[in-house]
């Protein structure tokens, strides 16, 4: 992504910020200003727990340009407590471990690199829920 | 609204053509059309193209293209839907013949994919996708099928082995095409070996990446009166676009696809036909998960069903539903932005009783449906052999 398109959406990327809808009261992530499910206007900002659970997962193998130093690399979409769903990629585990329904909750992590001078990209990512992995032990 | 006739139709073969460009790959499927339909002049040429820019650096492939076939200064533009480009510019054709602005136009579509190196390619294709939420993320098009898929297996409790009598049967049918990819047959043990590209998909689950052109041009009922090719005229009986949300994330249900089932509902109703009177549907297996997820939302089967079709036969050139008659997008090829024409083509062929060992007996309708993206943009078209 472009320079200007990274900073754009960084507190997305950062902090997860969508809104909430006013009309329908709806979560909405990632922001749009008209609501998906009312399409009354929709700016009044709120931000996602991070929380969430695997909808579905695959591993890409067959990375497009920008994305080769990392693969194979393990993508999800992940419903969120909220009620949206992210697509994103899984981080700090087996992808031999994910399974649907899986606890998730987001961290930053580096997403790509543009070369050596390029600009360095972080975005979310899920890992399986602490929590629950303390409660397994 | 007049009636809409399709007068003439171009192929080239679907396959990896080093020694063509784009526009000559285009000039190989609208220089047949236009003799098939014997006319030299049209009103306008429309292109469905998908990725010209981002793999061959060319945009204004509308001109590009009128120009390089003996049409310079129609009326002329590339139409984009992303995989369903193709049928997204049939569509426009016939809204100008149907609208009366026009009496007879070309409808062409083309892609040429191969002058690239694959992560390119793989990153041209993505585009069809939410480029902030969804490819920004390093999700290829291949892994977003994925994910409808693993989610399919899951819900509905699908065994991946399942899947692959829809690729059999577009291999098997393919052999009888000469202008198709892969004309060769494959077993179920062919299917379940395949490698791996993002699990649960497979080589055999996906279609191929390739260069190829298909063109029909399409006239009003007065002009197409005038013309006798010897051949059955074959009517335009519905033309429908439907869209839903770019990101799979985005879609209220994942595994509905809700504008084909828009998409597929409206065209019932312009035709005036149910499902029961179609010969033959040309789905959009760009992956067998998308077959699936087709047949269910054009009404085929329940919700989590599509896949039993194609276990139990029907999906077969004898069966209830044939579909992929020619190949489909697995066999003969998925150069996307042309794909929604070829089925047209196929299509024509098959209500015309030239579609040679692989016709369906007593063809009289017949079904296309062309899906941009994950399902973003859906065309449907049903013609109608008079
Ligand atoms: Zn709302």
């Amino acid at each position: 992504m472009s320079v200007a398109r990274t900073w754009r959406t960084r507190r997305q990327r950062y902090s997860l910020v969508g809104e909430r809808c006013e009309y329908c009261h709806n979560a909405i992530f990632p922001p749009r200003d008209v609501c998906p499910h009312c399409a009354e206007p929709a700016q009044k900002e709120y931000t996602m727990s991070g929380r969430g659970t695997v909808y579905s997962y695959t591993t890409v193998f067959d990375p497009p340009a920008g994305f080769e130093a990392y693969a194979p690399y393990p993508v999800a979409l992940v419903k969120l407590d909220e009620g949206p769903m992210v697509t994103a990629q899984l981080t700090d585990l087996d992808p031999d471990d994910v399974r649907i329904g899986m606890p998730v909750e987001m961290v930053t992590r580096k997403l790509s690199e543009q070369g050596d001078e390029g600009v360095i990209t972080y975005s979310y990512k899920f890992r399986e829920r602490l929590e629950r992995q303390a409660v397994a032990a | 609204m007049r009636p809409v006739y399709i007068v003439g139709i171009g192929q080239t073969p679907v396959g990896e053509q080093w020694e063509r460009s784009l526009r000559h790959i285009a000039h190989d499927a609208v220089i047949p059309a236009l003799r098939d339909a014997g006319v030299e002049q049209v009103d306008a040429l429309y292109v469905g193209n998908m990725l010209s820019g981002e793999l061959v650096g060319q945009e204004h492939v509308g001109a590009l293209v009128a120009d390089f076939v003996g049409l310079r200064g129609v009326e002329a533009y590339k139409i984009e839907a992303a995989c369903g480009s193709g049928g997204a510019a049939m569509r426009t054709g016939v809204m100008a013949v149907a609208g009366g602005l026009h009496d007879v136009v070309v409808v062409a579509g083309v892609e040429k994919m191969t002058d690239t190196i694959g992560k390119d390619t793989t990153a041209g294709l993505a585009m069809a996708a939410d480029q902030e939420f969804e490819a920004a993320e390093g999700v290829s098009f291949v892994a977003l099928n994925a994910l409808l898929m693993r989610r399919y297996m899951y819900e509905f409790d699908v065994p991946h082995s399942a899947f692959g009598h829809f690729a059999v049967n577009a291999h098997h049918n393919a052999t009888g095409n000469p202008n198709a990819m892969f004309p060769k047959a494959i077993t179920l043990d062919t299917y379940r070996k395949a490698t791996m590209i993002s699990d649960p998909i497979n080589l055999m689950d996906s279609s191929p990446i390739c260069d190829g052109a298909a063109a029909v041009v399409l006239a009003s009922e007065e002009v197409a009166r005038t013309m006798h090719n010897g051949r059955r005229p074959i009517r335009i009986a519905a033309s429908t676009v439907a869209t839903d949300s770019l990101a799979v994330h985005d879609r209220r249900d994942p595994m509905q696809l809700e504008a084909a089932w828009i998409s597929s509902r409206k065209a019932y109703q312009q035709a005036g036909v149910t499902l029961d009177d179609i010969d033959l549907f040309e789905l959009h297996d760009a992956f067998t998960i998308m077959a699936a997820l087709s047949l269910e939302a054009c009404g085929y089967a329940e919700r989590g069903r599509g896949v039993r079709l194609a276990e139990e036969g029907e999906i077969t050139i004898e069966g209830r539903v044939p579909v992929a008659t020619m190949g489909g997008l697995k066999a003969r090829g998925h150069p996307v932005g042309a794909t929604g024409v070829y089925q047209i083509v196929e299509a024509t062929l098959q209500l015309q009783g030239l579609a040679g060992r692989n016709q369906v007996r007593d063809a009289n309708i017949a079904m296309t449906q062309n899906i941009g993206g994950s399902g973003a943009t859906v065309a449907t078209h049903i013609l109608v052999g008079e």
